[in-house]
């Protein structure tokens, strides 16, 4: 019992970090129609820019996040300014390409900046509870409550203000919505904001979890959340954060019964199962094609 | 300027008369072949220059092979990788396990290569099922799956080395092969696109709906496109296999999907001479800029960048050279050229 129980506080754990970056890439998604590959290369400049500000600059854990988060959140909306919205009237696949580049230009500008893995410094005091033969760390505690309370921070303003009508809007028709006053530039660049900014954000909760990081860790990390935000069905916030708990559920559950580089390949099965079975995700409605 | 116009026309023309002539290709071929058996016997060009061109062959190979995917069906595959891990093991685990006795691996070697190859469209026939119903970029995760579990399958089976790798394969990739298999990947899918039935594939693209109403079997189009393209990735390879001399699961990996998907987009989608540009331009490129280190990495895919923002069909997007269209098609594009004479560049 205690067992399950510590495997679910992983998977709570691990699940929560994933649900955080599929949000970045659900949410541009929806507004844009376009997958921002590059995001994963922002979560991994999230964990960096945590390690500068926490080794060079020796601060606390709460400006680190807020200045990971802020810094992150910049450079997402420079890159949407730059190189992405030149591209918003041509084909789709020149987008996703251009993210592609910006991706690779991300990661091969850190490594030529630090070529060797950084460590990450703990910036929390880590207390263990021990109950029973349960022991809960005061870190998987802090990262699960974080990222739970940026999600309703999130559903909130997409839910109940008047950028997120207007980012609803938007997803539901962007021409229409520019002709009823809505600053549609403005309000892209808004939800990549805060897309990117949840990215910086698991960025640096993965550094203080899993401490070494490294140029190319966002790779694996950012597709393993893209298919979450395809599990949940892309374009749906709620459904990516259910896209992220499931992987993360599946993965710890692989690695606690099979040896754990089964991991992958179970994970990855079990999603081409689901995709077979409902091509839309699990939240996700088809959309009718038209002749 | 207008000097420069006149002389480029010119010079355009000279050069279409010479390839419209029914000996260009078998000549133009020959040479080639002459050109690669030569340097492979008397070696009058240096090693690390082969080695580019024998990678340049390969990436062609995948270049074109993508494209007919990504460009001419239009869907977005990011899976490359897988089926190129599985025509790589296959044909060297025959060549280095598998070798009949008394035979010469010399030339076992192109039946190894084709089993690679066989082997990888048979898995590229299983990948081409979930295509049936699902599309965009929910068939991109159905790929981007597959190449991941082809190179978790290879890290857990430990007859093939696991995470190691496997070695051991003699170096049998020579150049006069690469060129072999080059060209006969640009001609069976220059010819496929160009045929009656490569015209279905053209409709999937554009739509799909549209084209079953118009008595197209997407699904057998689907499955024959996803075949050719997975064998000839298998066949790369198998080639690469045998030029590196030594494999790992890693190389197979997302990366290297996202630089076949680089080379296609770069050339151009559903362009042969495209395919071609693409991966010259890339290969040749990173090599040039190798005193640079790691900064040519940082780099490309700026370039990438700003070639996608200025010019968002890559250099022959949609367009294809003369040398590689079919002469009926020729009368067909200068029909319509005339009707759209003054008309702005129309790109579809």
């Amino acid at each position: 019992m205690a067992y399950i129980f510590q495997q679910a506080l992983n998977a709570l754990q691990l699940g929560s970090i994933y649900a955080l970056i599929a949000l970045g890439y659900t949410m541009v998604y929806g507004i844009l129609t376009m997958i921002n590959f590059a995001h994963g290369d922002l979560f991994m400049i999230g964990a960096f820019f945590c390690f500068l500000l926490a080794v060079h600059l020796k601060l606390s854990f709460v400006p680190t996040l807020l200045l990971s988060m802020l810094g992150v959140a910049g450079l997402g909306v420079i890159i949407e300014r730059l190189a992405y919205k030149p591209l918003r009237n041509a084909p789709r696949v020149s987008a996703i390409i251009t993210a592609l580049g910006v991706g690779l230009f991300l990661e091969n500008f850190t490594l030529a900046l630090s070529p060797y893995p950084k460590h990450i410094p703990p910036l929390l005091e880590n207390t263990t509870w021990i109950l029973g033969t349960l022991s809960i760390s005061s870190l998987q505690i802090i990262i699960i409550l974080l990222s739970l309370v940026l999600m309703l921070i999130l559903d909130f303003i997409v839910q109940h203000t008047k950028a997120g009508m207007a980012m609803r809007a938007i997803s539901w028709d962007k021409t229409i919505v520019a002709l009823m006053g809505v600053p549609v530039n403005k309000i892209i660049s808004l939800t990549f904001a805060i897309g990117t900014g949840l990215g910086g954000a698991a960025g640096m909760l993965y550094g203080l979890a899993y401490p070494v990081i490294d140029p190319y860790m966002g790779i694996i990390i950012g597709w393993k959340a893209f298919i979450c935000a395809v599990v949940g069905g892309i374009g749906n916030i709620r459904g990516a954060m259910i896209g992220g708990f499931i992987l993360g559920a599946v993965e710890i559950l692989v690695a606690a019964f099979f040896p754990s580089t089964f991991r992958d390949f179970v994970a990855f099965t079990l999603l081409l199962i689901l995709l077979i079975v409902r091509p839309y995700g699990i939240l996700g409605k088809p959309h009718p094609q038209k002749v | 300027m207008v000097f420069l116009k006149t002389a480029w026309h010119a010079l355009k023309k000279r050069w279409h008369t010479l390839t419209d002539t029914r000996y260009f290709w078998p000549i133009f071929l020959m040479a080639g072949l002459a050109f690669c058996v030569a340097v492979d016997t008397f070696g009058f060009v240096d090693l690390y220059l082969q080695l580019i061109l024998i990678y340049l062959g390969i990436n062609i190979i995948l270049t074109v092979s993508l494209n007919l995917i990504n460009g001419y069906m239009g869907e977005f595959s990011v899976g490359h990788a897988g089926f190129m891990a599985v025509g790589a093991y296959v044909a060297s685990l025959l060549t280095v396990h598998g070798l009949p006795a008394g035979v010469s691996v010399n030339f076992f070697f192109p039946l190894a290569i084709l089993v690679g190859g066989v082997a990888a469209a048979l898995v590229g026939f299983l990948v081409a099922i979930p295509s049936f119903k699902t599309r965009g970029d929910y068939l991109a995760i159905v790929t981007l799956a597959f190449c991941m579990i082809v190179k978790s399958v290879l890290e857990n089976i430990d007859a093939v080395g696991g995470p190691r790798g496997l070695l051991g394969m003699e170096k049998l990739t020579t150049l006069p092969w690469v060129f072999f298999w080059t060209v006969l990947s640009l001609w069976v899918i220059r010819n496929l696109v160009y045929s009656n039935f490569g015209r279905g594939i053209l409709s999937i693209r554009e739509d799909e709906i549209a084209s079953d109403l118009m008595s197209v079997n997407s699904r057998q189009v689907k499955i024959i496109a996803f075949v050719v393209s997975s064998f000839f990735a298998g066949i790369a390879g198998g080639l690469f296999a045998h030029a590196l001399q030594f494999i790992n699961p890693r190389m197979f990996d997302i990366l290297k999907s996202t630089d076949v998907l680089i080379m296609v987009y770069l050339g151009g989608i559903a362009s042969i001479s495209g395919s071609i540009i693409g991966a010259s331009i890339y290969t040749i490129l990173l090599e040039i800029l190798r005193p640079l280190g790691v900064w040519r990495m940082v780099l490309m895919p700026l370039m990438l960048v700003l070639l996608m923002i200025f010019r968002p069909h890559g250099i022959m997007g949609m367009r294809e050279a003369r040398l590689f269209t079919p002469l009926r098609d020729l009368a067909t594009e200068k029909l319509w050229r005339q009707k759209k004479e003054g008309a702005p560049d129309a790109t579809p």
